[in-house]
């Protein structure tokens, strides 16, 4: 086996060393009657050719070199070569979490220049390490509400990613936490006065997400003011966070979970993206997962180290903030990489395109079909309604022109009928989005 | 021994480098965009309220500024690619290349997670096959994907729990968790709401049989079990374990962090465990990545197959694969999307690269390498349980503590030789442990450098004490002020007023 280090000749050396005559005696713990006796049911050995032949054809069988006019919590956004160059560095992809400080300083000076991009992006004060994702951070950033309020409800907005709604459902279900939800009215934003009516004495936070799943911009402000009149906190999800190169960043949210995907990371399928989670300093002893600090070493000078560990489930055991362990290290790193090659003025001007794009696209979209939520701010996506099944038109898309369409809403949202969200990126051609708009019928 | 003695390695030039912000300047940039091909907006008319009126200040630097940060802070980190990196339960295997370039080819690297069925039947056939070979690996019944890490595993796995215990009526209030066991356990077990019960392991480092008899009740949802534990031990009583608990209705989840030392030699699923979490990223040689990505799914039984996180991939009889949704008894969701399908991708390269006969191998290699450290050290460092080991081995610190080196000090003073230290005072059953996990990926060349780094630090420890102490000294920075970092934390970086 090609990734095993030793001849047999080594191997039969060794045992003797141990002092015993074969390998089978070191594996004499386990009982017999588990040991197995067999080869396992796996196809054999293959070369590293074969491998990549294989999965080239798994690649194949894959939409490749279509246009997504799809976003929905995954964005196609180009991704600069640097990133990958740099990342396929071993000493970045085969290290561990930075345990070592003495021998881990580029994992955590990369980390602390993660955290303080984030506060910057969400103009929050202080950001963790990373989460999983944007759906698990949502649902840490909950828990995390209720630690700080001592209050045992959350309230969600209905025009939060559905999914994230499932996964922040599957989290509270054993932990006594009922969670409500808040619908929106018709220009797509949260129904202030349903809010509003919503809070009680028990609400720890309310969830929105911005832009929300219909790519409307909320009015953080406005829904800040409601929340904290009642004494809960504002949690301030957002799934695209390219719109934060033009968007107002939420400065009213107690606790902004960021999915990140958008800076730099594959879509992949779905994953591994990189959540994160970002709030205020006086909440820095709830928050979840790993922070790194900036600190010297013996002789002065500066470093960075793993802090605040007492957070943590490895000392804290069943009281911890939370059972996470990792974070998405690498994967925050590209967005690291990603905020560099952009920075401060190219960020803007990324975003700025996002918009053109999507202004034109939902334009001429618009004119086969409805748009809705027509009455609000909206950043790359958009919602239009057709006479046509939503899913037809998807499919007729794919085979037909190579388009990745909208999303289907009527399995989350029945109501909005033959519904759709689409999105437009810097790297949606018009070409593409006139052939789209050609196989919408009115 | 002095420095001087070391011989795996020998100092070189290390760029110094600020932080990025430090680079900045106004002017200064590393891309170029596309001639927009649509009208332009007005982007205070399109967003009104909504629009960002000052821009986040994130550096302004080249694309040459970009390469030299990052390739010089990658030289100040440690990793697997520079040599033995001996983290007891994290399993630092080689990552190999193949692996990396198959995640990357456009159709997989480049796949919406909503596209189509229809475009997604490689990705998708990606996951089966995936599935289907960790479940023959585990001879477990059925799998999810889904959850993105370890303990992202054992929290769907305890919810597997729950939901079947509720199915049948009781929920019930308690899971059981060896003292040896990682801290994820315990906080696992409490976000799904249940109390956590320890249960004391005996002289042989083994879960004791009787305490366990003693403490299993109505009351006692499972047990969560690192198999082999944290100790490298089997639990030669497994069987026995599972039907104390399954007499009294409860389930055996086995955490299987530890799964390096079975694969292709034993099956979990053969030895009454209900169900499981497998770490790709440590077992099936997913990268570690500087802590993450992970990927941790749970394999379990038939009669927890119900309740598994949505969706799963299903093959209909014309072999089209599709996403089923329509579970009813369903946990849920645990991530949106399918998890981290990119590490699923590395997984079964890894698979496919060793067949049954190379994972065998692997196990056995893994297994004899931490035997062979284990017999070279033995008599060096203390052995608290004499009990034989597997995969890894753990030390304690009890000869060195009488001359005042603890187990975190012999860790910097082997950095100094050229070694990531091992796991340090984990696990808490031994006191001052040092915890060892070679991994199959060690030469012999690389073990015996690593026990004569060993011994030497014993000598050290004897000869001069305050040499580590001091250590490290080949590092750029060397003992950091952590307590200082905790009580006036600095988490961010900010300009210096001028």
């Amino acid at each position: 086996m090609r990734y095993l280090p030793k001849s047999p000749a080594e191997r039969q050396q060794m045992l003797s060393a141990i002092g015993v005559s074969s390998i089978d005696e070191l594996f004499a713990p386990i009982p017999a009657q588990f040991r197995l006796t067999r080869d396992l049911a796996i196809p054999a050995q293959m070369a590293e050719s074969e491998i990549v032949d294989w999965f080239r054809a798994r690649s194949n069988e894959n939409a490749t070199g279509y246009d997504i006019l799809l976003g929905a919590g995954a964005y196609n956004h180009y991704r600069p070569l640097v990133i990958d160059s740099l990342i396929s560095r071993g000493e970045w992809f085969t290290a561990y979490t930075p345990y070592q400080p003495e021998i881990a300083q580029g994992t955590l000076q990369a980390i602390f220049e993660f955290q303080t991009m984030i506060c910057e992006l969400t103009g929050m004060e202080v950001a963790n390490a990373s989460m999983y994702d944007g759906s698990t951070g949502a649902a840490e950033a909950v828990m995390m509400a209720i630690r700080i309020t001592g209050r045992s409800e959350a309230i969600l907005a209905r025009s939060v990613h559905p999914e994230y709604r499932e996964v922040i459902a599957t989290y509270a279900k054993y932990q006594g936490l009922p969670l409500t939800e808040v619908a929106f009215t018709n220009n797509g934003r949260v129904d202030l006065a349903a809010l509003d009516a919503a809070i009680n004495t028990q609400t720890a936070c309310v969830l929105i997400q911005s832009p929300n799943f219909f790519g409307t911009i909320e009015d953080v402000a406005a829904i800040a003011e409601v929340v904290h009149a009642k004494g809960a906190l504002l949690v301030v999800s957002i799934a695209e966070a390219l719109s934060l190169g033009i968007v107002r960043p939420p400065s009213e949210a107690d606790i902004v979970s960021l999915e990140a995907q958008s800076f730099g990371v594959p879509l992949s399928y779905g994953g591994p993206y990189a959540g994160v989670i970002a709030t205020r300093e006086k909440f820095i002893r709830q928050i979840p997962g790993r922070l790194v600090g900036q600190t010297t070493d013996r002789n002065g000078k500066r470093g960075f180290v793993l802090t605040l560990s007492t957070r943590e489930q490895h000392i804290r055991r069943e009281k911890a903030t939370s059972n996470i362990c990792t974070n998405q290290a690498l994967v925050a790193l590209m967005v690291n990489i990603y905020m560099d090659v952009y920075g401060r003025v190219g960020l803007k001007e990324l975003a700025e395109q996002n918009l053109a794009k999507a202004a034109y696209a939902r334009n001429t979209l618009g004119e086969k079909a409805k748009i809705l939520f027509d009455g609000a701010p909206r950043f790359n996506e958009f919602v239009i309604q057709t006479r046509e099944d939503a899913y037809e038109i998807s499919h007729r898309l794919a085979s037909k022109n190579k388009i990745i369409g909208g999303f289907p809403l009527r399995k989350f949202y029945p109501e909005l009928g033959n519904a759709a969200v689409w999105c437009a990126t810097e790297l949606t051609s018009r070409a593409a989005i006139d052939a789209a708009a050609s196989e919408v019928n009115l | 021994m002095s420095n001087a003695d070391i011989t795996k390695v020998t100092t070189n030039i290390s760029q110094n480098e600020g932080l990025i912000f430090e680079h900045s300047s106004p002017g200064k940039k590393a891309y170029r965009l596309r001639a927009l091909d649509v009208p332009e907006v007005d982007a205070a008319a399109e967003l009104g309220s909504a629009l960002r009126t000052e821009s986040a200040a994130l550096p302004e630097v080249s694309e040459v500024e970009i390469i030299r940060h990052f390739t010089r802070l990658s030289t100040w980190n440690y990793a697997v690619d520079h040599g033995m990196y001996p983290l007891g339960s994290c399993t630092m295997k080689y990552n190999p290349r193949v692996n990396e370039a198959v995640a990357r080819l456009d159709g997989i690297a480049g796949a919406h997670p909503y596209q189509p069925e229809q475009s997604s039947q490689g990705t998708l056939r990606i996951m089966k096959a995936l599935a289907d070979q960790l479940i023959e690996i585990t001879g477990m019944d059925a799998i999810t994907l889904q959850p993105a890490a370890g303990a992202h595993g054992e929290l769907t796995g305890i919810l597997l729990m729950r939901a079947y215990l509720e199915s049948k009526g009781n929920a019930r209030k308690k899971v059981l968790i060896p003292d040896s066991a990682h801290g994820t356990n315990p906080a696992t077990a409490a976000m799904v709401g249940y109390q956590v019960e320890n249960l004391r392991s005996n002289e042989n480092g083994m879960v004791d049989l009787a305490a366990l008899e003693a403490q299993m009740n109505e009351d006692v949802a499972g047990l969560m079990l690192t198999n082999p534990n944290t100790l490298g031990i089997f639990e030669e009583q497994i069987a026995q374990i599972a039907e104390i608990l399954h007499r009294k209705g409860g389930l055996l989840y086995m955490d299987g962090a530890n799964m390096n030392a079975l694969v292709a030699k034993a099956r979990p699923g053969d030895f009454g465990v209900d169900m499981m979490h497998l770490n790709l990223h440590k077992t099936f040689s997913t990268p570690h990545g500087g802590g993450g990505p992970g990927s941790g799914p749970v394999a379990c039984k038939a009669h927890l197959e119900p309740f598994l996180p949505k969706p799963i991939v299903v093959e209909s009889a014309d072999g089209r694969l599709r996403l089923d949704y329509d579970r009813l008894q369903s946990i849920g969701r645990v991530r949106a999307f399918f998890g981290n399908f990119g590490m699923h991708v590395r997984a079964l390269a890894y698979i496919m690269a060793n067949g049954p006969d190379g994972l065998c191998q692997t196990t056995e290699d893994a297994v004899l390498n931490a035997n062979y450290l284990r017999k070279k050290l033995e008599g060096t460092f203390d052995l608290p349980y004499s009990t034989p080991t597997m995969h890894e081995v753990v030390f304690s610190d009890k000869f060195q503590a009488k001359l005042g080196i603890k187990t975190g000090d012999i860790a910097k003073r082997l950095i100094d030789y050229g070694f990531h230290p091992y796991t340090v005072s984990f696990p808490m059953v031994v006191h001052g442990a040092l915890m060892i996990e070679p991994t199959e990926s060690e030469p012999l060349e690389e073990l015996d450098l690593f026990v004569d780094a060993m011994k030497s630090i014993a000598q050290e420890a004897i000869d001069s004490p305050e040499l580590i102490k001091n250590a490290p000294y080949f590092t750029r920075l060397s003992r950091l002020d952590e307590t200082a970092a905790a009580r006036k934390p600095i988490l961010r970086w900010k300009p210096e007023r001028k």
